[in-house]
């Protein structure tokens, strides 16, 4: 078998079905490689390999037997460690939740394994989904593959950096304020968070209610659609969670952008941030131009200015997550470590006032963007204006996770999708954002797709990790 | 608007919370970033505004409309006494109390 480990999830599904691949083969390579290399980016916070070499027996005797489930059958996976898996601990990367074991899986958790994935582990996040790289936790923060003294973005960072090692094909992350896609812009890959209530958020560690979506990561646009076509879906429980029919996500995806009508949110990145590195800038340019050619109608929208999206979406997350956070924050303040304690104290200070204040501006502020896609099909804009920074570079990772533009599509449920759009000087992953109407992600990744395959920016791996 | 240690110490005092010593001076860049927040909150015009609960509209999730129960007219006849069950047709009979 040659190695694996950058297998899409798509490609390895077909070998898999062909039973050209052998499932537990898959997973004992794939664990060799995090044994050998995991230290230098510690993705991972635990490692699950009894269950997974089990799962991997158990799919491929299934498979063997003819009885295929679908894409994710014997694909190694693994979760962010806010999200439950029955029997596991689910940490969210803090020693307030060290001995807290789940009792049942999450639905998008359990809905992996119906589908017969193979779960390798769980993975580093923000404490608690929030803050940014700390080294006071019981774990370490993640490393970005592309260059190890820099942040792989987070909160979702140990997912994006163990795809961008080779560790896995596939995983699940969440997205408060851009806890999704801000990682995969810093490591090169593709982060999807899907629309409000499509995926269940019932047994992941709530960050801010309204806020909090659940969404995949891969390496690409194909097997993203593949992914989330396996965890969207309605959860009675969850009373956020939307009872719609899911479509097919795969698809239309290479039906092309001909008439398809693109809006460019070019003052985000633009105007509103400033002094964007000029190579992330060119980047969506360049993105824009691939798509008119290839037969997309452009035209340039305004939504209202990212500021105000950001201090309104700032406000409710700072109010929820204290909400979530305030017994322990009276009782165990010394658990916390020192970034995470300080992003989650200040909503103490908060109003009820303010905070309904913010959620009569949310309204306006959604009507506004609808307004503003009313006669585009995707929106087209930026995920972040810089490539990652260094963990050393204390002034830029102070300012890096305000220059950015995640918020506003948490603050209007829309879905979003960040993917690789080239390198910087330095050789760090560059990032363009798709932004659609509600509960369209099939067009979002129809118009990402086309523009894969424009630029072939998918599938990059950093050089030393190649084999 | 800004901050300095001793407004941070004495609002941490009074939302009785514990602010470390050490905490004090990051303490202080967080709250400035919300009372930023709070100054744009406060210059935007919300009057006749709903707030906004969900970004997505929500309906009440229904059952499918199908009978899932009954149809043992027997076993509930069962329990009433003689001579007033046992109507025809799976009815109760009940003696006739209007002229």
């Amino acid at each position: 078998m040659s190695d694996p480990a950058f297998l899409g999830l798509a490609e390895a599904a077909e070998l898999i079905r062909a039973k050209k691949l052998s499932p537990v083969e898959y997973a004992q390579a794939l664990f060799a490689r995090i044994e050998r290399r995991d230290a230098a980016y510690n993705c991972f916070i635990a490692l699950t390999p009894e269950r997974a070499l089990k799962s991997a027996r158990d799919a491929e005797t299934e498979i063997m037997a003819g009885r295929w489930r679908g894409p994710l059958h014997g694909i190694p996976y693994a979760l962010k460690d806010i999200i439950d898996v029955a029997g596991l601990p689910t940490t969210a990367h803090s020693k307030i939740l060290a001995d807290n074991v789940a009792q049942q899986d999450a639905p998008a958790a359990a809905r992996m394994v119906a589908a017969g994935g193979v779960l390798l582990g769980k993975l580093a996040t923000h404490e608690f989904a929030i803050g940014g790289p700390s080294f006071d936790l019981p774990w370490p923060p993640a490393r970005n593959p592309w260059n190890r003294n820099c942040i792989p973005g987070g909160s979702t960072s140990g997912g994006a950096a163990g795809l961008a090692a080779g560790f896995f094909p596939a995983t699940l992350g969440s997205d408060t304020g851009g806890s999704i896609r801000n990682p995969a812009s810093f490591c090169g890959i593709t982060g999807m968070k899907p629309t409000y209530g499509r995926v269940s958020r019932r047994g992941v560690v709530p960050l801010a209610f309204s806020l909090d979506h659940v969404g995949p990561l891969t390496r690409n646009v194909r097997d993203n659609a593949l992914l989330l076509q396996v965890i969207a879906g309605h959860d009675p429980q969850d009373p956020a969670s939307a009872d719609r029919p899911v479509p097919d996500y795969a698809a239309d995806l290479d039906r092309g952008v001909k008439g398809l009508k693109v809006g460019v949110i070019r003052h985000f990145y633009a105007q509103d941030l400033k002094r964007g590195a000029p190579e992330q800038v060119a980047a969506i340019e360049t993105a824009v131009t691939m798509l008119a050619d290839r037969g997309a109608r452009i035209s340039e929208i305004a939504l209202p200015p990212l500021a105000d999206f950001n201090a309104c979406g700032q406000v409710i997350l700072a109010a929820e997550a204290y909400s979530v956070h305030e017994a322990w924050l009276k009782e165990r303040p010394q658990d916390y470590g020192a970034r995470g304690r300080e992003r989650l104290l200040a909503g103490a200070t908060l109003r009820v006032a303010d905070y309904l204040r913010a959620t009569r501006w949310r309204r306006t502020l959604c009507e506004a963007a609808a307004a503003a896609f009313k006669d585009i099909d995707v929106a087209i804009t930026a995920t972040s204006v810089d490539p990652a920074c260094r963990f050393d570079d204390t002034a830029t990772l102070a300012a890096i996770y305000g220059r950015q533009v995640l918020m506003p599509f948490n603050v209007t449920g829309q879905p979003a999708l960040s993917v690789p759009a080239g390198f910087s000087k330095d050789g760090l992953p560059l990032s363009v954002q798709f932004v659609g109407h509600p509960f369209a992600e099939a067009t979002v990744y129809r118009v990402a797709q086309a523009y894969e395959a424009a630029s072939g920016w998918a599938d990059r791996h950093p050089p030393d990790l190649a084999v | 608007m800004s901050l300095d240690k001793a407004t941070v110490a004495r609002i941490a005092a009074l939302a009785r919370i514990k602010v470390a010593d050490a905490d004090l001076d990051k303490m202080v860049g967080e709250l400035g970033a919300i009372l930023t927040w709070i100054e744009q909150l406060n210059e935007v015009d919300t009057k006749g505004v709903e707030p906004m609960a969900s970004t997505v509209a929500m309906e009440l999730h229904q059952r499918d409309d199908v009978v899932t129960d009954g149809g043992y007219a027997a076993k509930i006849l069962a329990n009433a006494s003689e001579p007033v069950a046992r109507g025809e047709g799976g009815f109760f009979t009940v003696p006739k109390v209007v002229e």
